[in-house]
């Protein structure tokens, strides 16, 4: 075969892998909306967002318990997280020695590479029974904080080190050369430097947090009720989706995709805030 | 207002960023080696080669989930590495700075953060139910490549942009069509990059739960066909602890999922040194 | 086998009125000069002139910069080289080119010169295998490497790093070879490697080389063009005539202000 003619065809075919992946976002967004949107119709969008029954066998289809479910469990583990994870980077950037880095940081990178469901079996195993000694029946808004803070720790930490390590030297130095001890410059100097890395690290934290699905299912409980304590437990917007789809049908299906829809935007929303807040904290450092 | 000294404050704060890194490594000791602890004295290798007995108690080995985890994983990487790969040469090397490159970038940037579970919603709706594939290895593996597109897209983009721009100059200057350029000079370059960026594919890929969940179906046989249901380890996991309670077997099966992600991940990391020192002109 | 013959097999290069844009800056004005065959012609003047630009529009690698754009003439044996009709991939076998820094590829001795013949189709072992020897001996490294064509070319030092760009270049036959401060990056005795080399080449090749380096260029080119830089930053050729005259009786006079060193 011709190499012009290889080469021409090569062209084409790269064009259209990579239009691709362009198709599957439309593909995903149709799809979601079009089975979703008759829901909001029908059910008419407050009544979706802000009821608080969800009996589809009984038409009723409102997801202000599964909303706060989320928000609680987010909530929760961001509470958990972040000055954990803040601590283990300013740990991995600035204090600890070489040998325990060595350690600490495949430790992180391995955290990432556990599955959900493995979080998920550990949290059902132990964390259940022990957040039942506490009162309740331990399938709970706590026992699912805890597992989401170990699965958002990771993204916390390596965003918010590589923020800190970002900082230019000479601020450091600076403050040390006036007489500063460490943690005087780690506070006044460097955390409000880092401080749009590390936001943005708390929020795509969150956007893990808000998608996590099987984890969830395993140590929440399952039930349609706000929670009003972190010992109760509840249901998460993913959860709802995951388990009923199997068997949904017509409104009910609708719903759910619906629930999806509320979901996606949502993420766009977080991880729009992320990635402008990173540009900013970039271009601020450029400037200085 | 108590009055701490600047010594006594750092000596704290030390105690609390020192705390923050232990209980992290701490949480990774305590759920990696509960696991292992709880689920090794299962595994043998009547384990792996019986397939899972049906019912209630939900005893047995998983043979079935292994393989199904195979196809799963292997169709998925067929289907994926050329059309992420053309995608990331596309990007790399022809796209122009227009528009519609933007968007596409945009478009890869959104579907990264999107959940898994949308994915698993668009699966269902598309394969599962429209396409009529219904509960099958190909619907999970369909669904699998479009969430793994971005990764995939990303990571061979890298590698193929760290190739040094000189290559592609001498290549040119020689009288080489473009194509000839990337085929026989950056690609092979950038090799065990794109090797790392299949790897880290096929890890990601054992790990998902959500999407498969509503696109495999729970079915525990061995799969005969692309059509068949199946379930991978991951899912396995979820079904005995949820479904039948058989929490040992559960451990098991999640220990031969931890030990597989350990081993795939020391190679990801073994390949990706390799390939900074081949950047790096080492003979 | 027959290295060099004593025919002359080099490209006839003609330069008419030539602008080159980068957008809307304007990098080469109105250039003009006719280079010999089989001889060696150096481009010299002070950095950021243009000299670069200009021979890269002799293979034309400049079309792979965004917004170039190209006006005039230029003729390679009496054929437009930016005409429609051009081959550019074919161009650039005939136009072969030697950058600053040495750049093999990270492949074997042997698989970097047979590189340029295997994309124009050649794929016979034994081929290949006279090729390779060839060039290796018209470059002056067949003595070095002859027992280590299966080691990378990485592992090469720098002055034999850029024979092996000189015979990669070498093995597709071309009949003009482009070369931008080839030993800028080397040292002395390398760099004398590569100017014995250039004299003995230019029997059979067309030879264009970029050099900030005068006393190089008095040593090696039989003709020198003398390009400079405008107030508004576009490169202009001041003077061009044979390498004897233009270093001992400049006739412009900011000829004579580079060459004797008052600035640049």
């Amino acid at each position: 075969m011709s190499r012009y003619f290889t080469n021409r065809l090569a062209k084409y075919a790269v064009f259209i892998s990579a239009s691709v992946s362009f198709i599957v976002l439309l593909a995903i967004a149709l799809f979601i909306f079009r089975e979703g949107l008759p829901a909001f119709e029908q059910i008419g969008i407050l009544d979706f967002l802000f009821g608080t029954v969800w009996r589809p066998g009984q038409e009723q289809y409102g997801i202000l318990a599964m909303i706060v479910g989320s928000v609680a469990v987010t909530a929760g583990a961001l509470l958990l997280a972040v000055p954990l994870g803040i601590a283990c980077a300013i740990l991995l950037a600035e204090v600890a020695p070489f040998r325990f880095r060595q350690i600490l940081r495949p430790a992180v990178e391995l955290l990432v590479g556990i599955p959900s469901v493995v979080y998920g079996l550990v949290g059902l195993v132990l964390l259940v029974p022990a957040v039942r000694e506490l009162g309740g029946p331990g399938y709970s808004v706590l026992a699912a904080s805890i597992v989401l803070t170990a699965m958002v720790l990771p993204t916390i930490i390596s965003i918010s080190e590589d923020s800190i390590r970002a900082v230019p030297a000479v601020y450091k130095e600076g403050a040390l050369a006036l007489g500063a001890t460490h943690w005087q410059t780690i506070r006044r100097v460097l955390l409000p430097a880092a401080r749009s890395g590390i936001g943005a690290s708390i929020v795509l934290g969150m956007g893990r947090a808000v998608g996590e699905t099987m984890a969830m299912i395993m140590v929440i409980g399952n039930t349609i009720k706000i929670p009003t304590t972190p010992l109760d437990p509840a249901r998460t917007l993913t959860g709802n989706i995951a388990v009923e789809i199997g068997y949904a049908a017509g409104l009910h299906r609708n719903a759910l995709f619906a629930t999806g829809i509320v979901l996606f935007i949502f993420i766009l929303i977080i991880n729009s805030i992320a990635v402008i807040s990173l540009k900013r904290g970039v271009h601020a450092q450029n400037i200085t | 207002m108590l009055r701490i000294s600047p010594r006594v404050s750092q000596r704290m704060a030390m105690a609390y960023i020192w705390g923050g890194g232990v209980i992290t490594v701490l949480i990774l000791v305590v759920v990696i080696g509960y696991v292992l602890v709880q689920g090794i004295p299962g595994l043998s290798l009547d384990f792996l080669l019986t397939p899972p007995e049906g019912g209630l108690a939900g005893g047995g080995g998983i043979s079935t989930v292994i393989v199904t985890t195979i196809y799963l994983v292997g169709l998925t990487i067929v289907i994926l590495v050329p059309i992420g790969l053309g995608a990331a040469i596309y990007l790399a090397e022809y796209a122009p700075d227009n528009r519609f490159t933007r968007s596409i970038r945009y478009g890869i940037e959104v579907l990264a953060g999107v959940p898994s579970i949308i994915f698993g919603l668009f699966g269902f709706a598309l394969f599962v139910t429209a396409l009529h594939f219904n509960f099958s290895i190909l619907s999970g593996a369909l669904t699998l490549v479009c969430l793994l597109l971005p990764t995939m897209i990303r990571t061979s983009e890298e590698a193929i942009k760290a190739v040094p721009y000189a290559h592609r100059e001498a290549a040119l200057a020689l009288g080489a069509t473009r194509w000839q350029m990337i085929s026989r000079v950056l690609l092979p370059t950038a090799l065990p990059g794109i090797v790392t960026a299949v790897i880290l594919c096929v890890g990601r890929a054992i790990e998902e739960t959500a999407c498969l969940y509503v696109t495999l179906g729970g079915s525990a046989a061995m799969p005969t066909s692309l059509l068949s249901g199946g379930r991978t380890l991951s899912l396995h996991v979820f079904y005995l602890a949820m479904e039948t309670r058989n929490f040992t077997g559960a451990m098991t099966t999640a220990a031969v999922l931890i030990i597989t992600i350990l081993v795939i991940n020391t190679i990801t990391n073994l390949l990706s040194n390799r390939f900074q020192r081949k950047m790096k002109g080492a003979a | 086998m027959t290295i060099y013959n004593g025919a002359c097999e080099g490209g006839k290069l003609s330069i008419r009125n030539v602008n080159l844009y980068y957008g809307n800056f304007q990098a080469l004005r109105d250039i003009s000069l006719e280079i010999p065959q089989c001889a060696i012609t150096a481009i010299i003047g002070p950095s950021g002139c243009g000299k670069s630009s200009f021979i890269r529009l002799l293979n034309r690698m400049n079309d792979i910069i965004n917004g170039v754009r190209v006006e005039g003439d230029i003729q390679l044996d009496g054929i437009p080289i930016y005409d429609k009709s051009v081959d550019v991939v074919d161009l650039r076998k005939r136009v072969g080119m030697v950058f600053q820094k040495p750049n093999p590829f990270p492949m074997s001795v042997f698989d970097n010169i047979a590189f340029g013949p295997r994309q124009h189709g050649k794929h016979n072992r034994i081929e290949l295998q006279e090729i390779v020897e060839k060039s290796l001996h018209q470059a002056a490294l067949w003595d070095e490497v002859n027992d280590k064509l299966g080691q990378s070319a990485l592992a090469l030092s720098g002055g034999q790093q850029q024979r092996l760009c000189i015979a990669r270049v070498l093995a597709v036959e071309p009949e003009v070879i482009l070369m931008d401060e080839p030993c800028s990056a080397l040292d002395p005795v390398a760099t004398l490697k590569i100017e014995d080399l250039m004299r003995n080449l230019a029997k059979n090749y067309t030879i264009v080389i970029v050099t900030h380096n005068m006393q190089q260029a008095a040593r090696v080119s039989d003709m020198a063009a003398f390009f400079m830089m405008t107030e508004d930053r576009a490169g202009v050729l001041v003077e061009y005539g044979a390498t004897s005259q233009i270093f001992t009786n400049p006739k412009d006079k900011r000829t004579e202000d580079y060459i004797t060193g008052r600035f640049g």
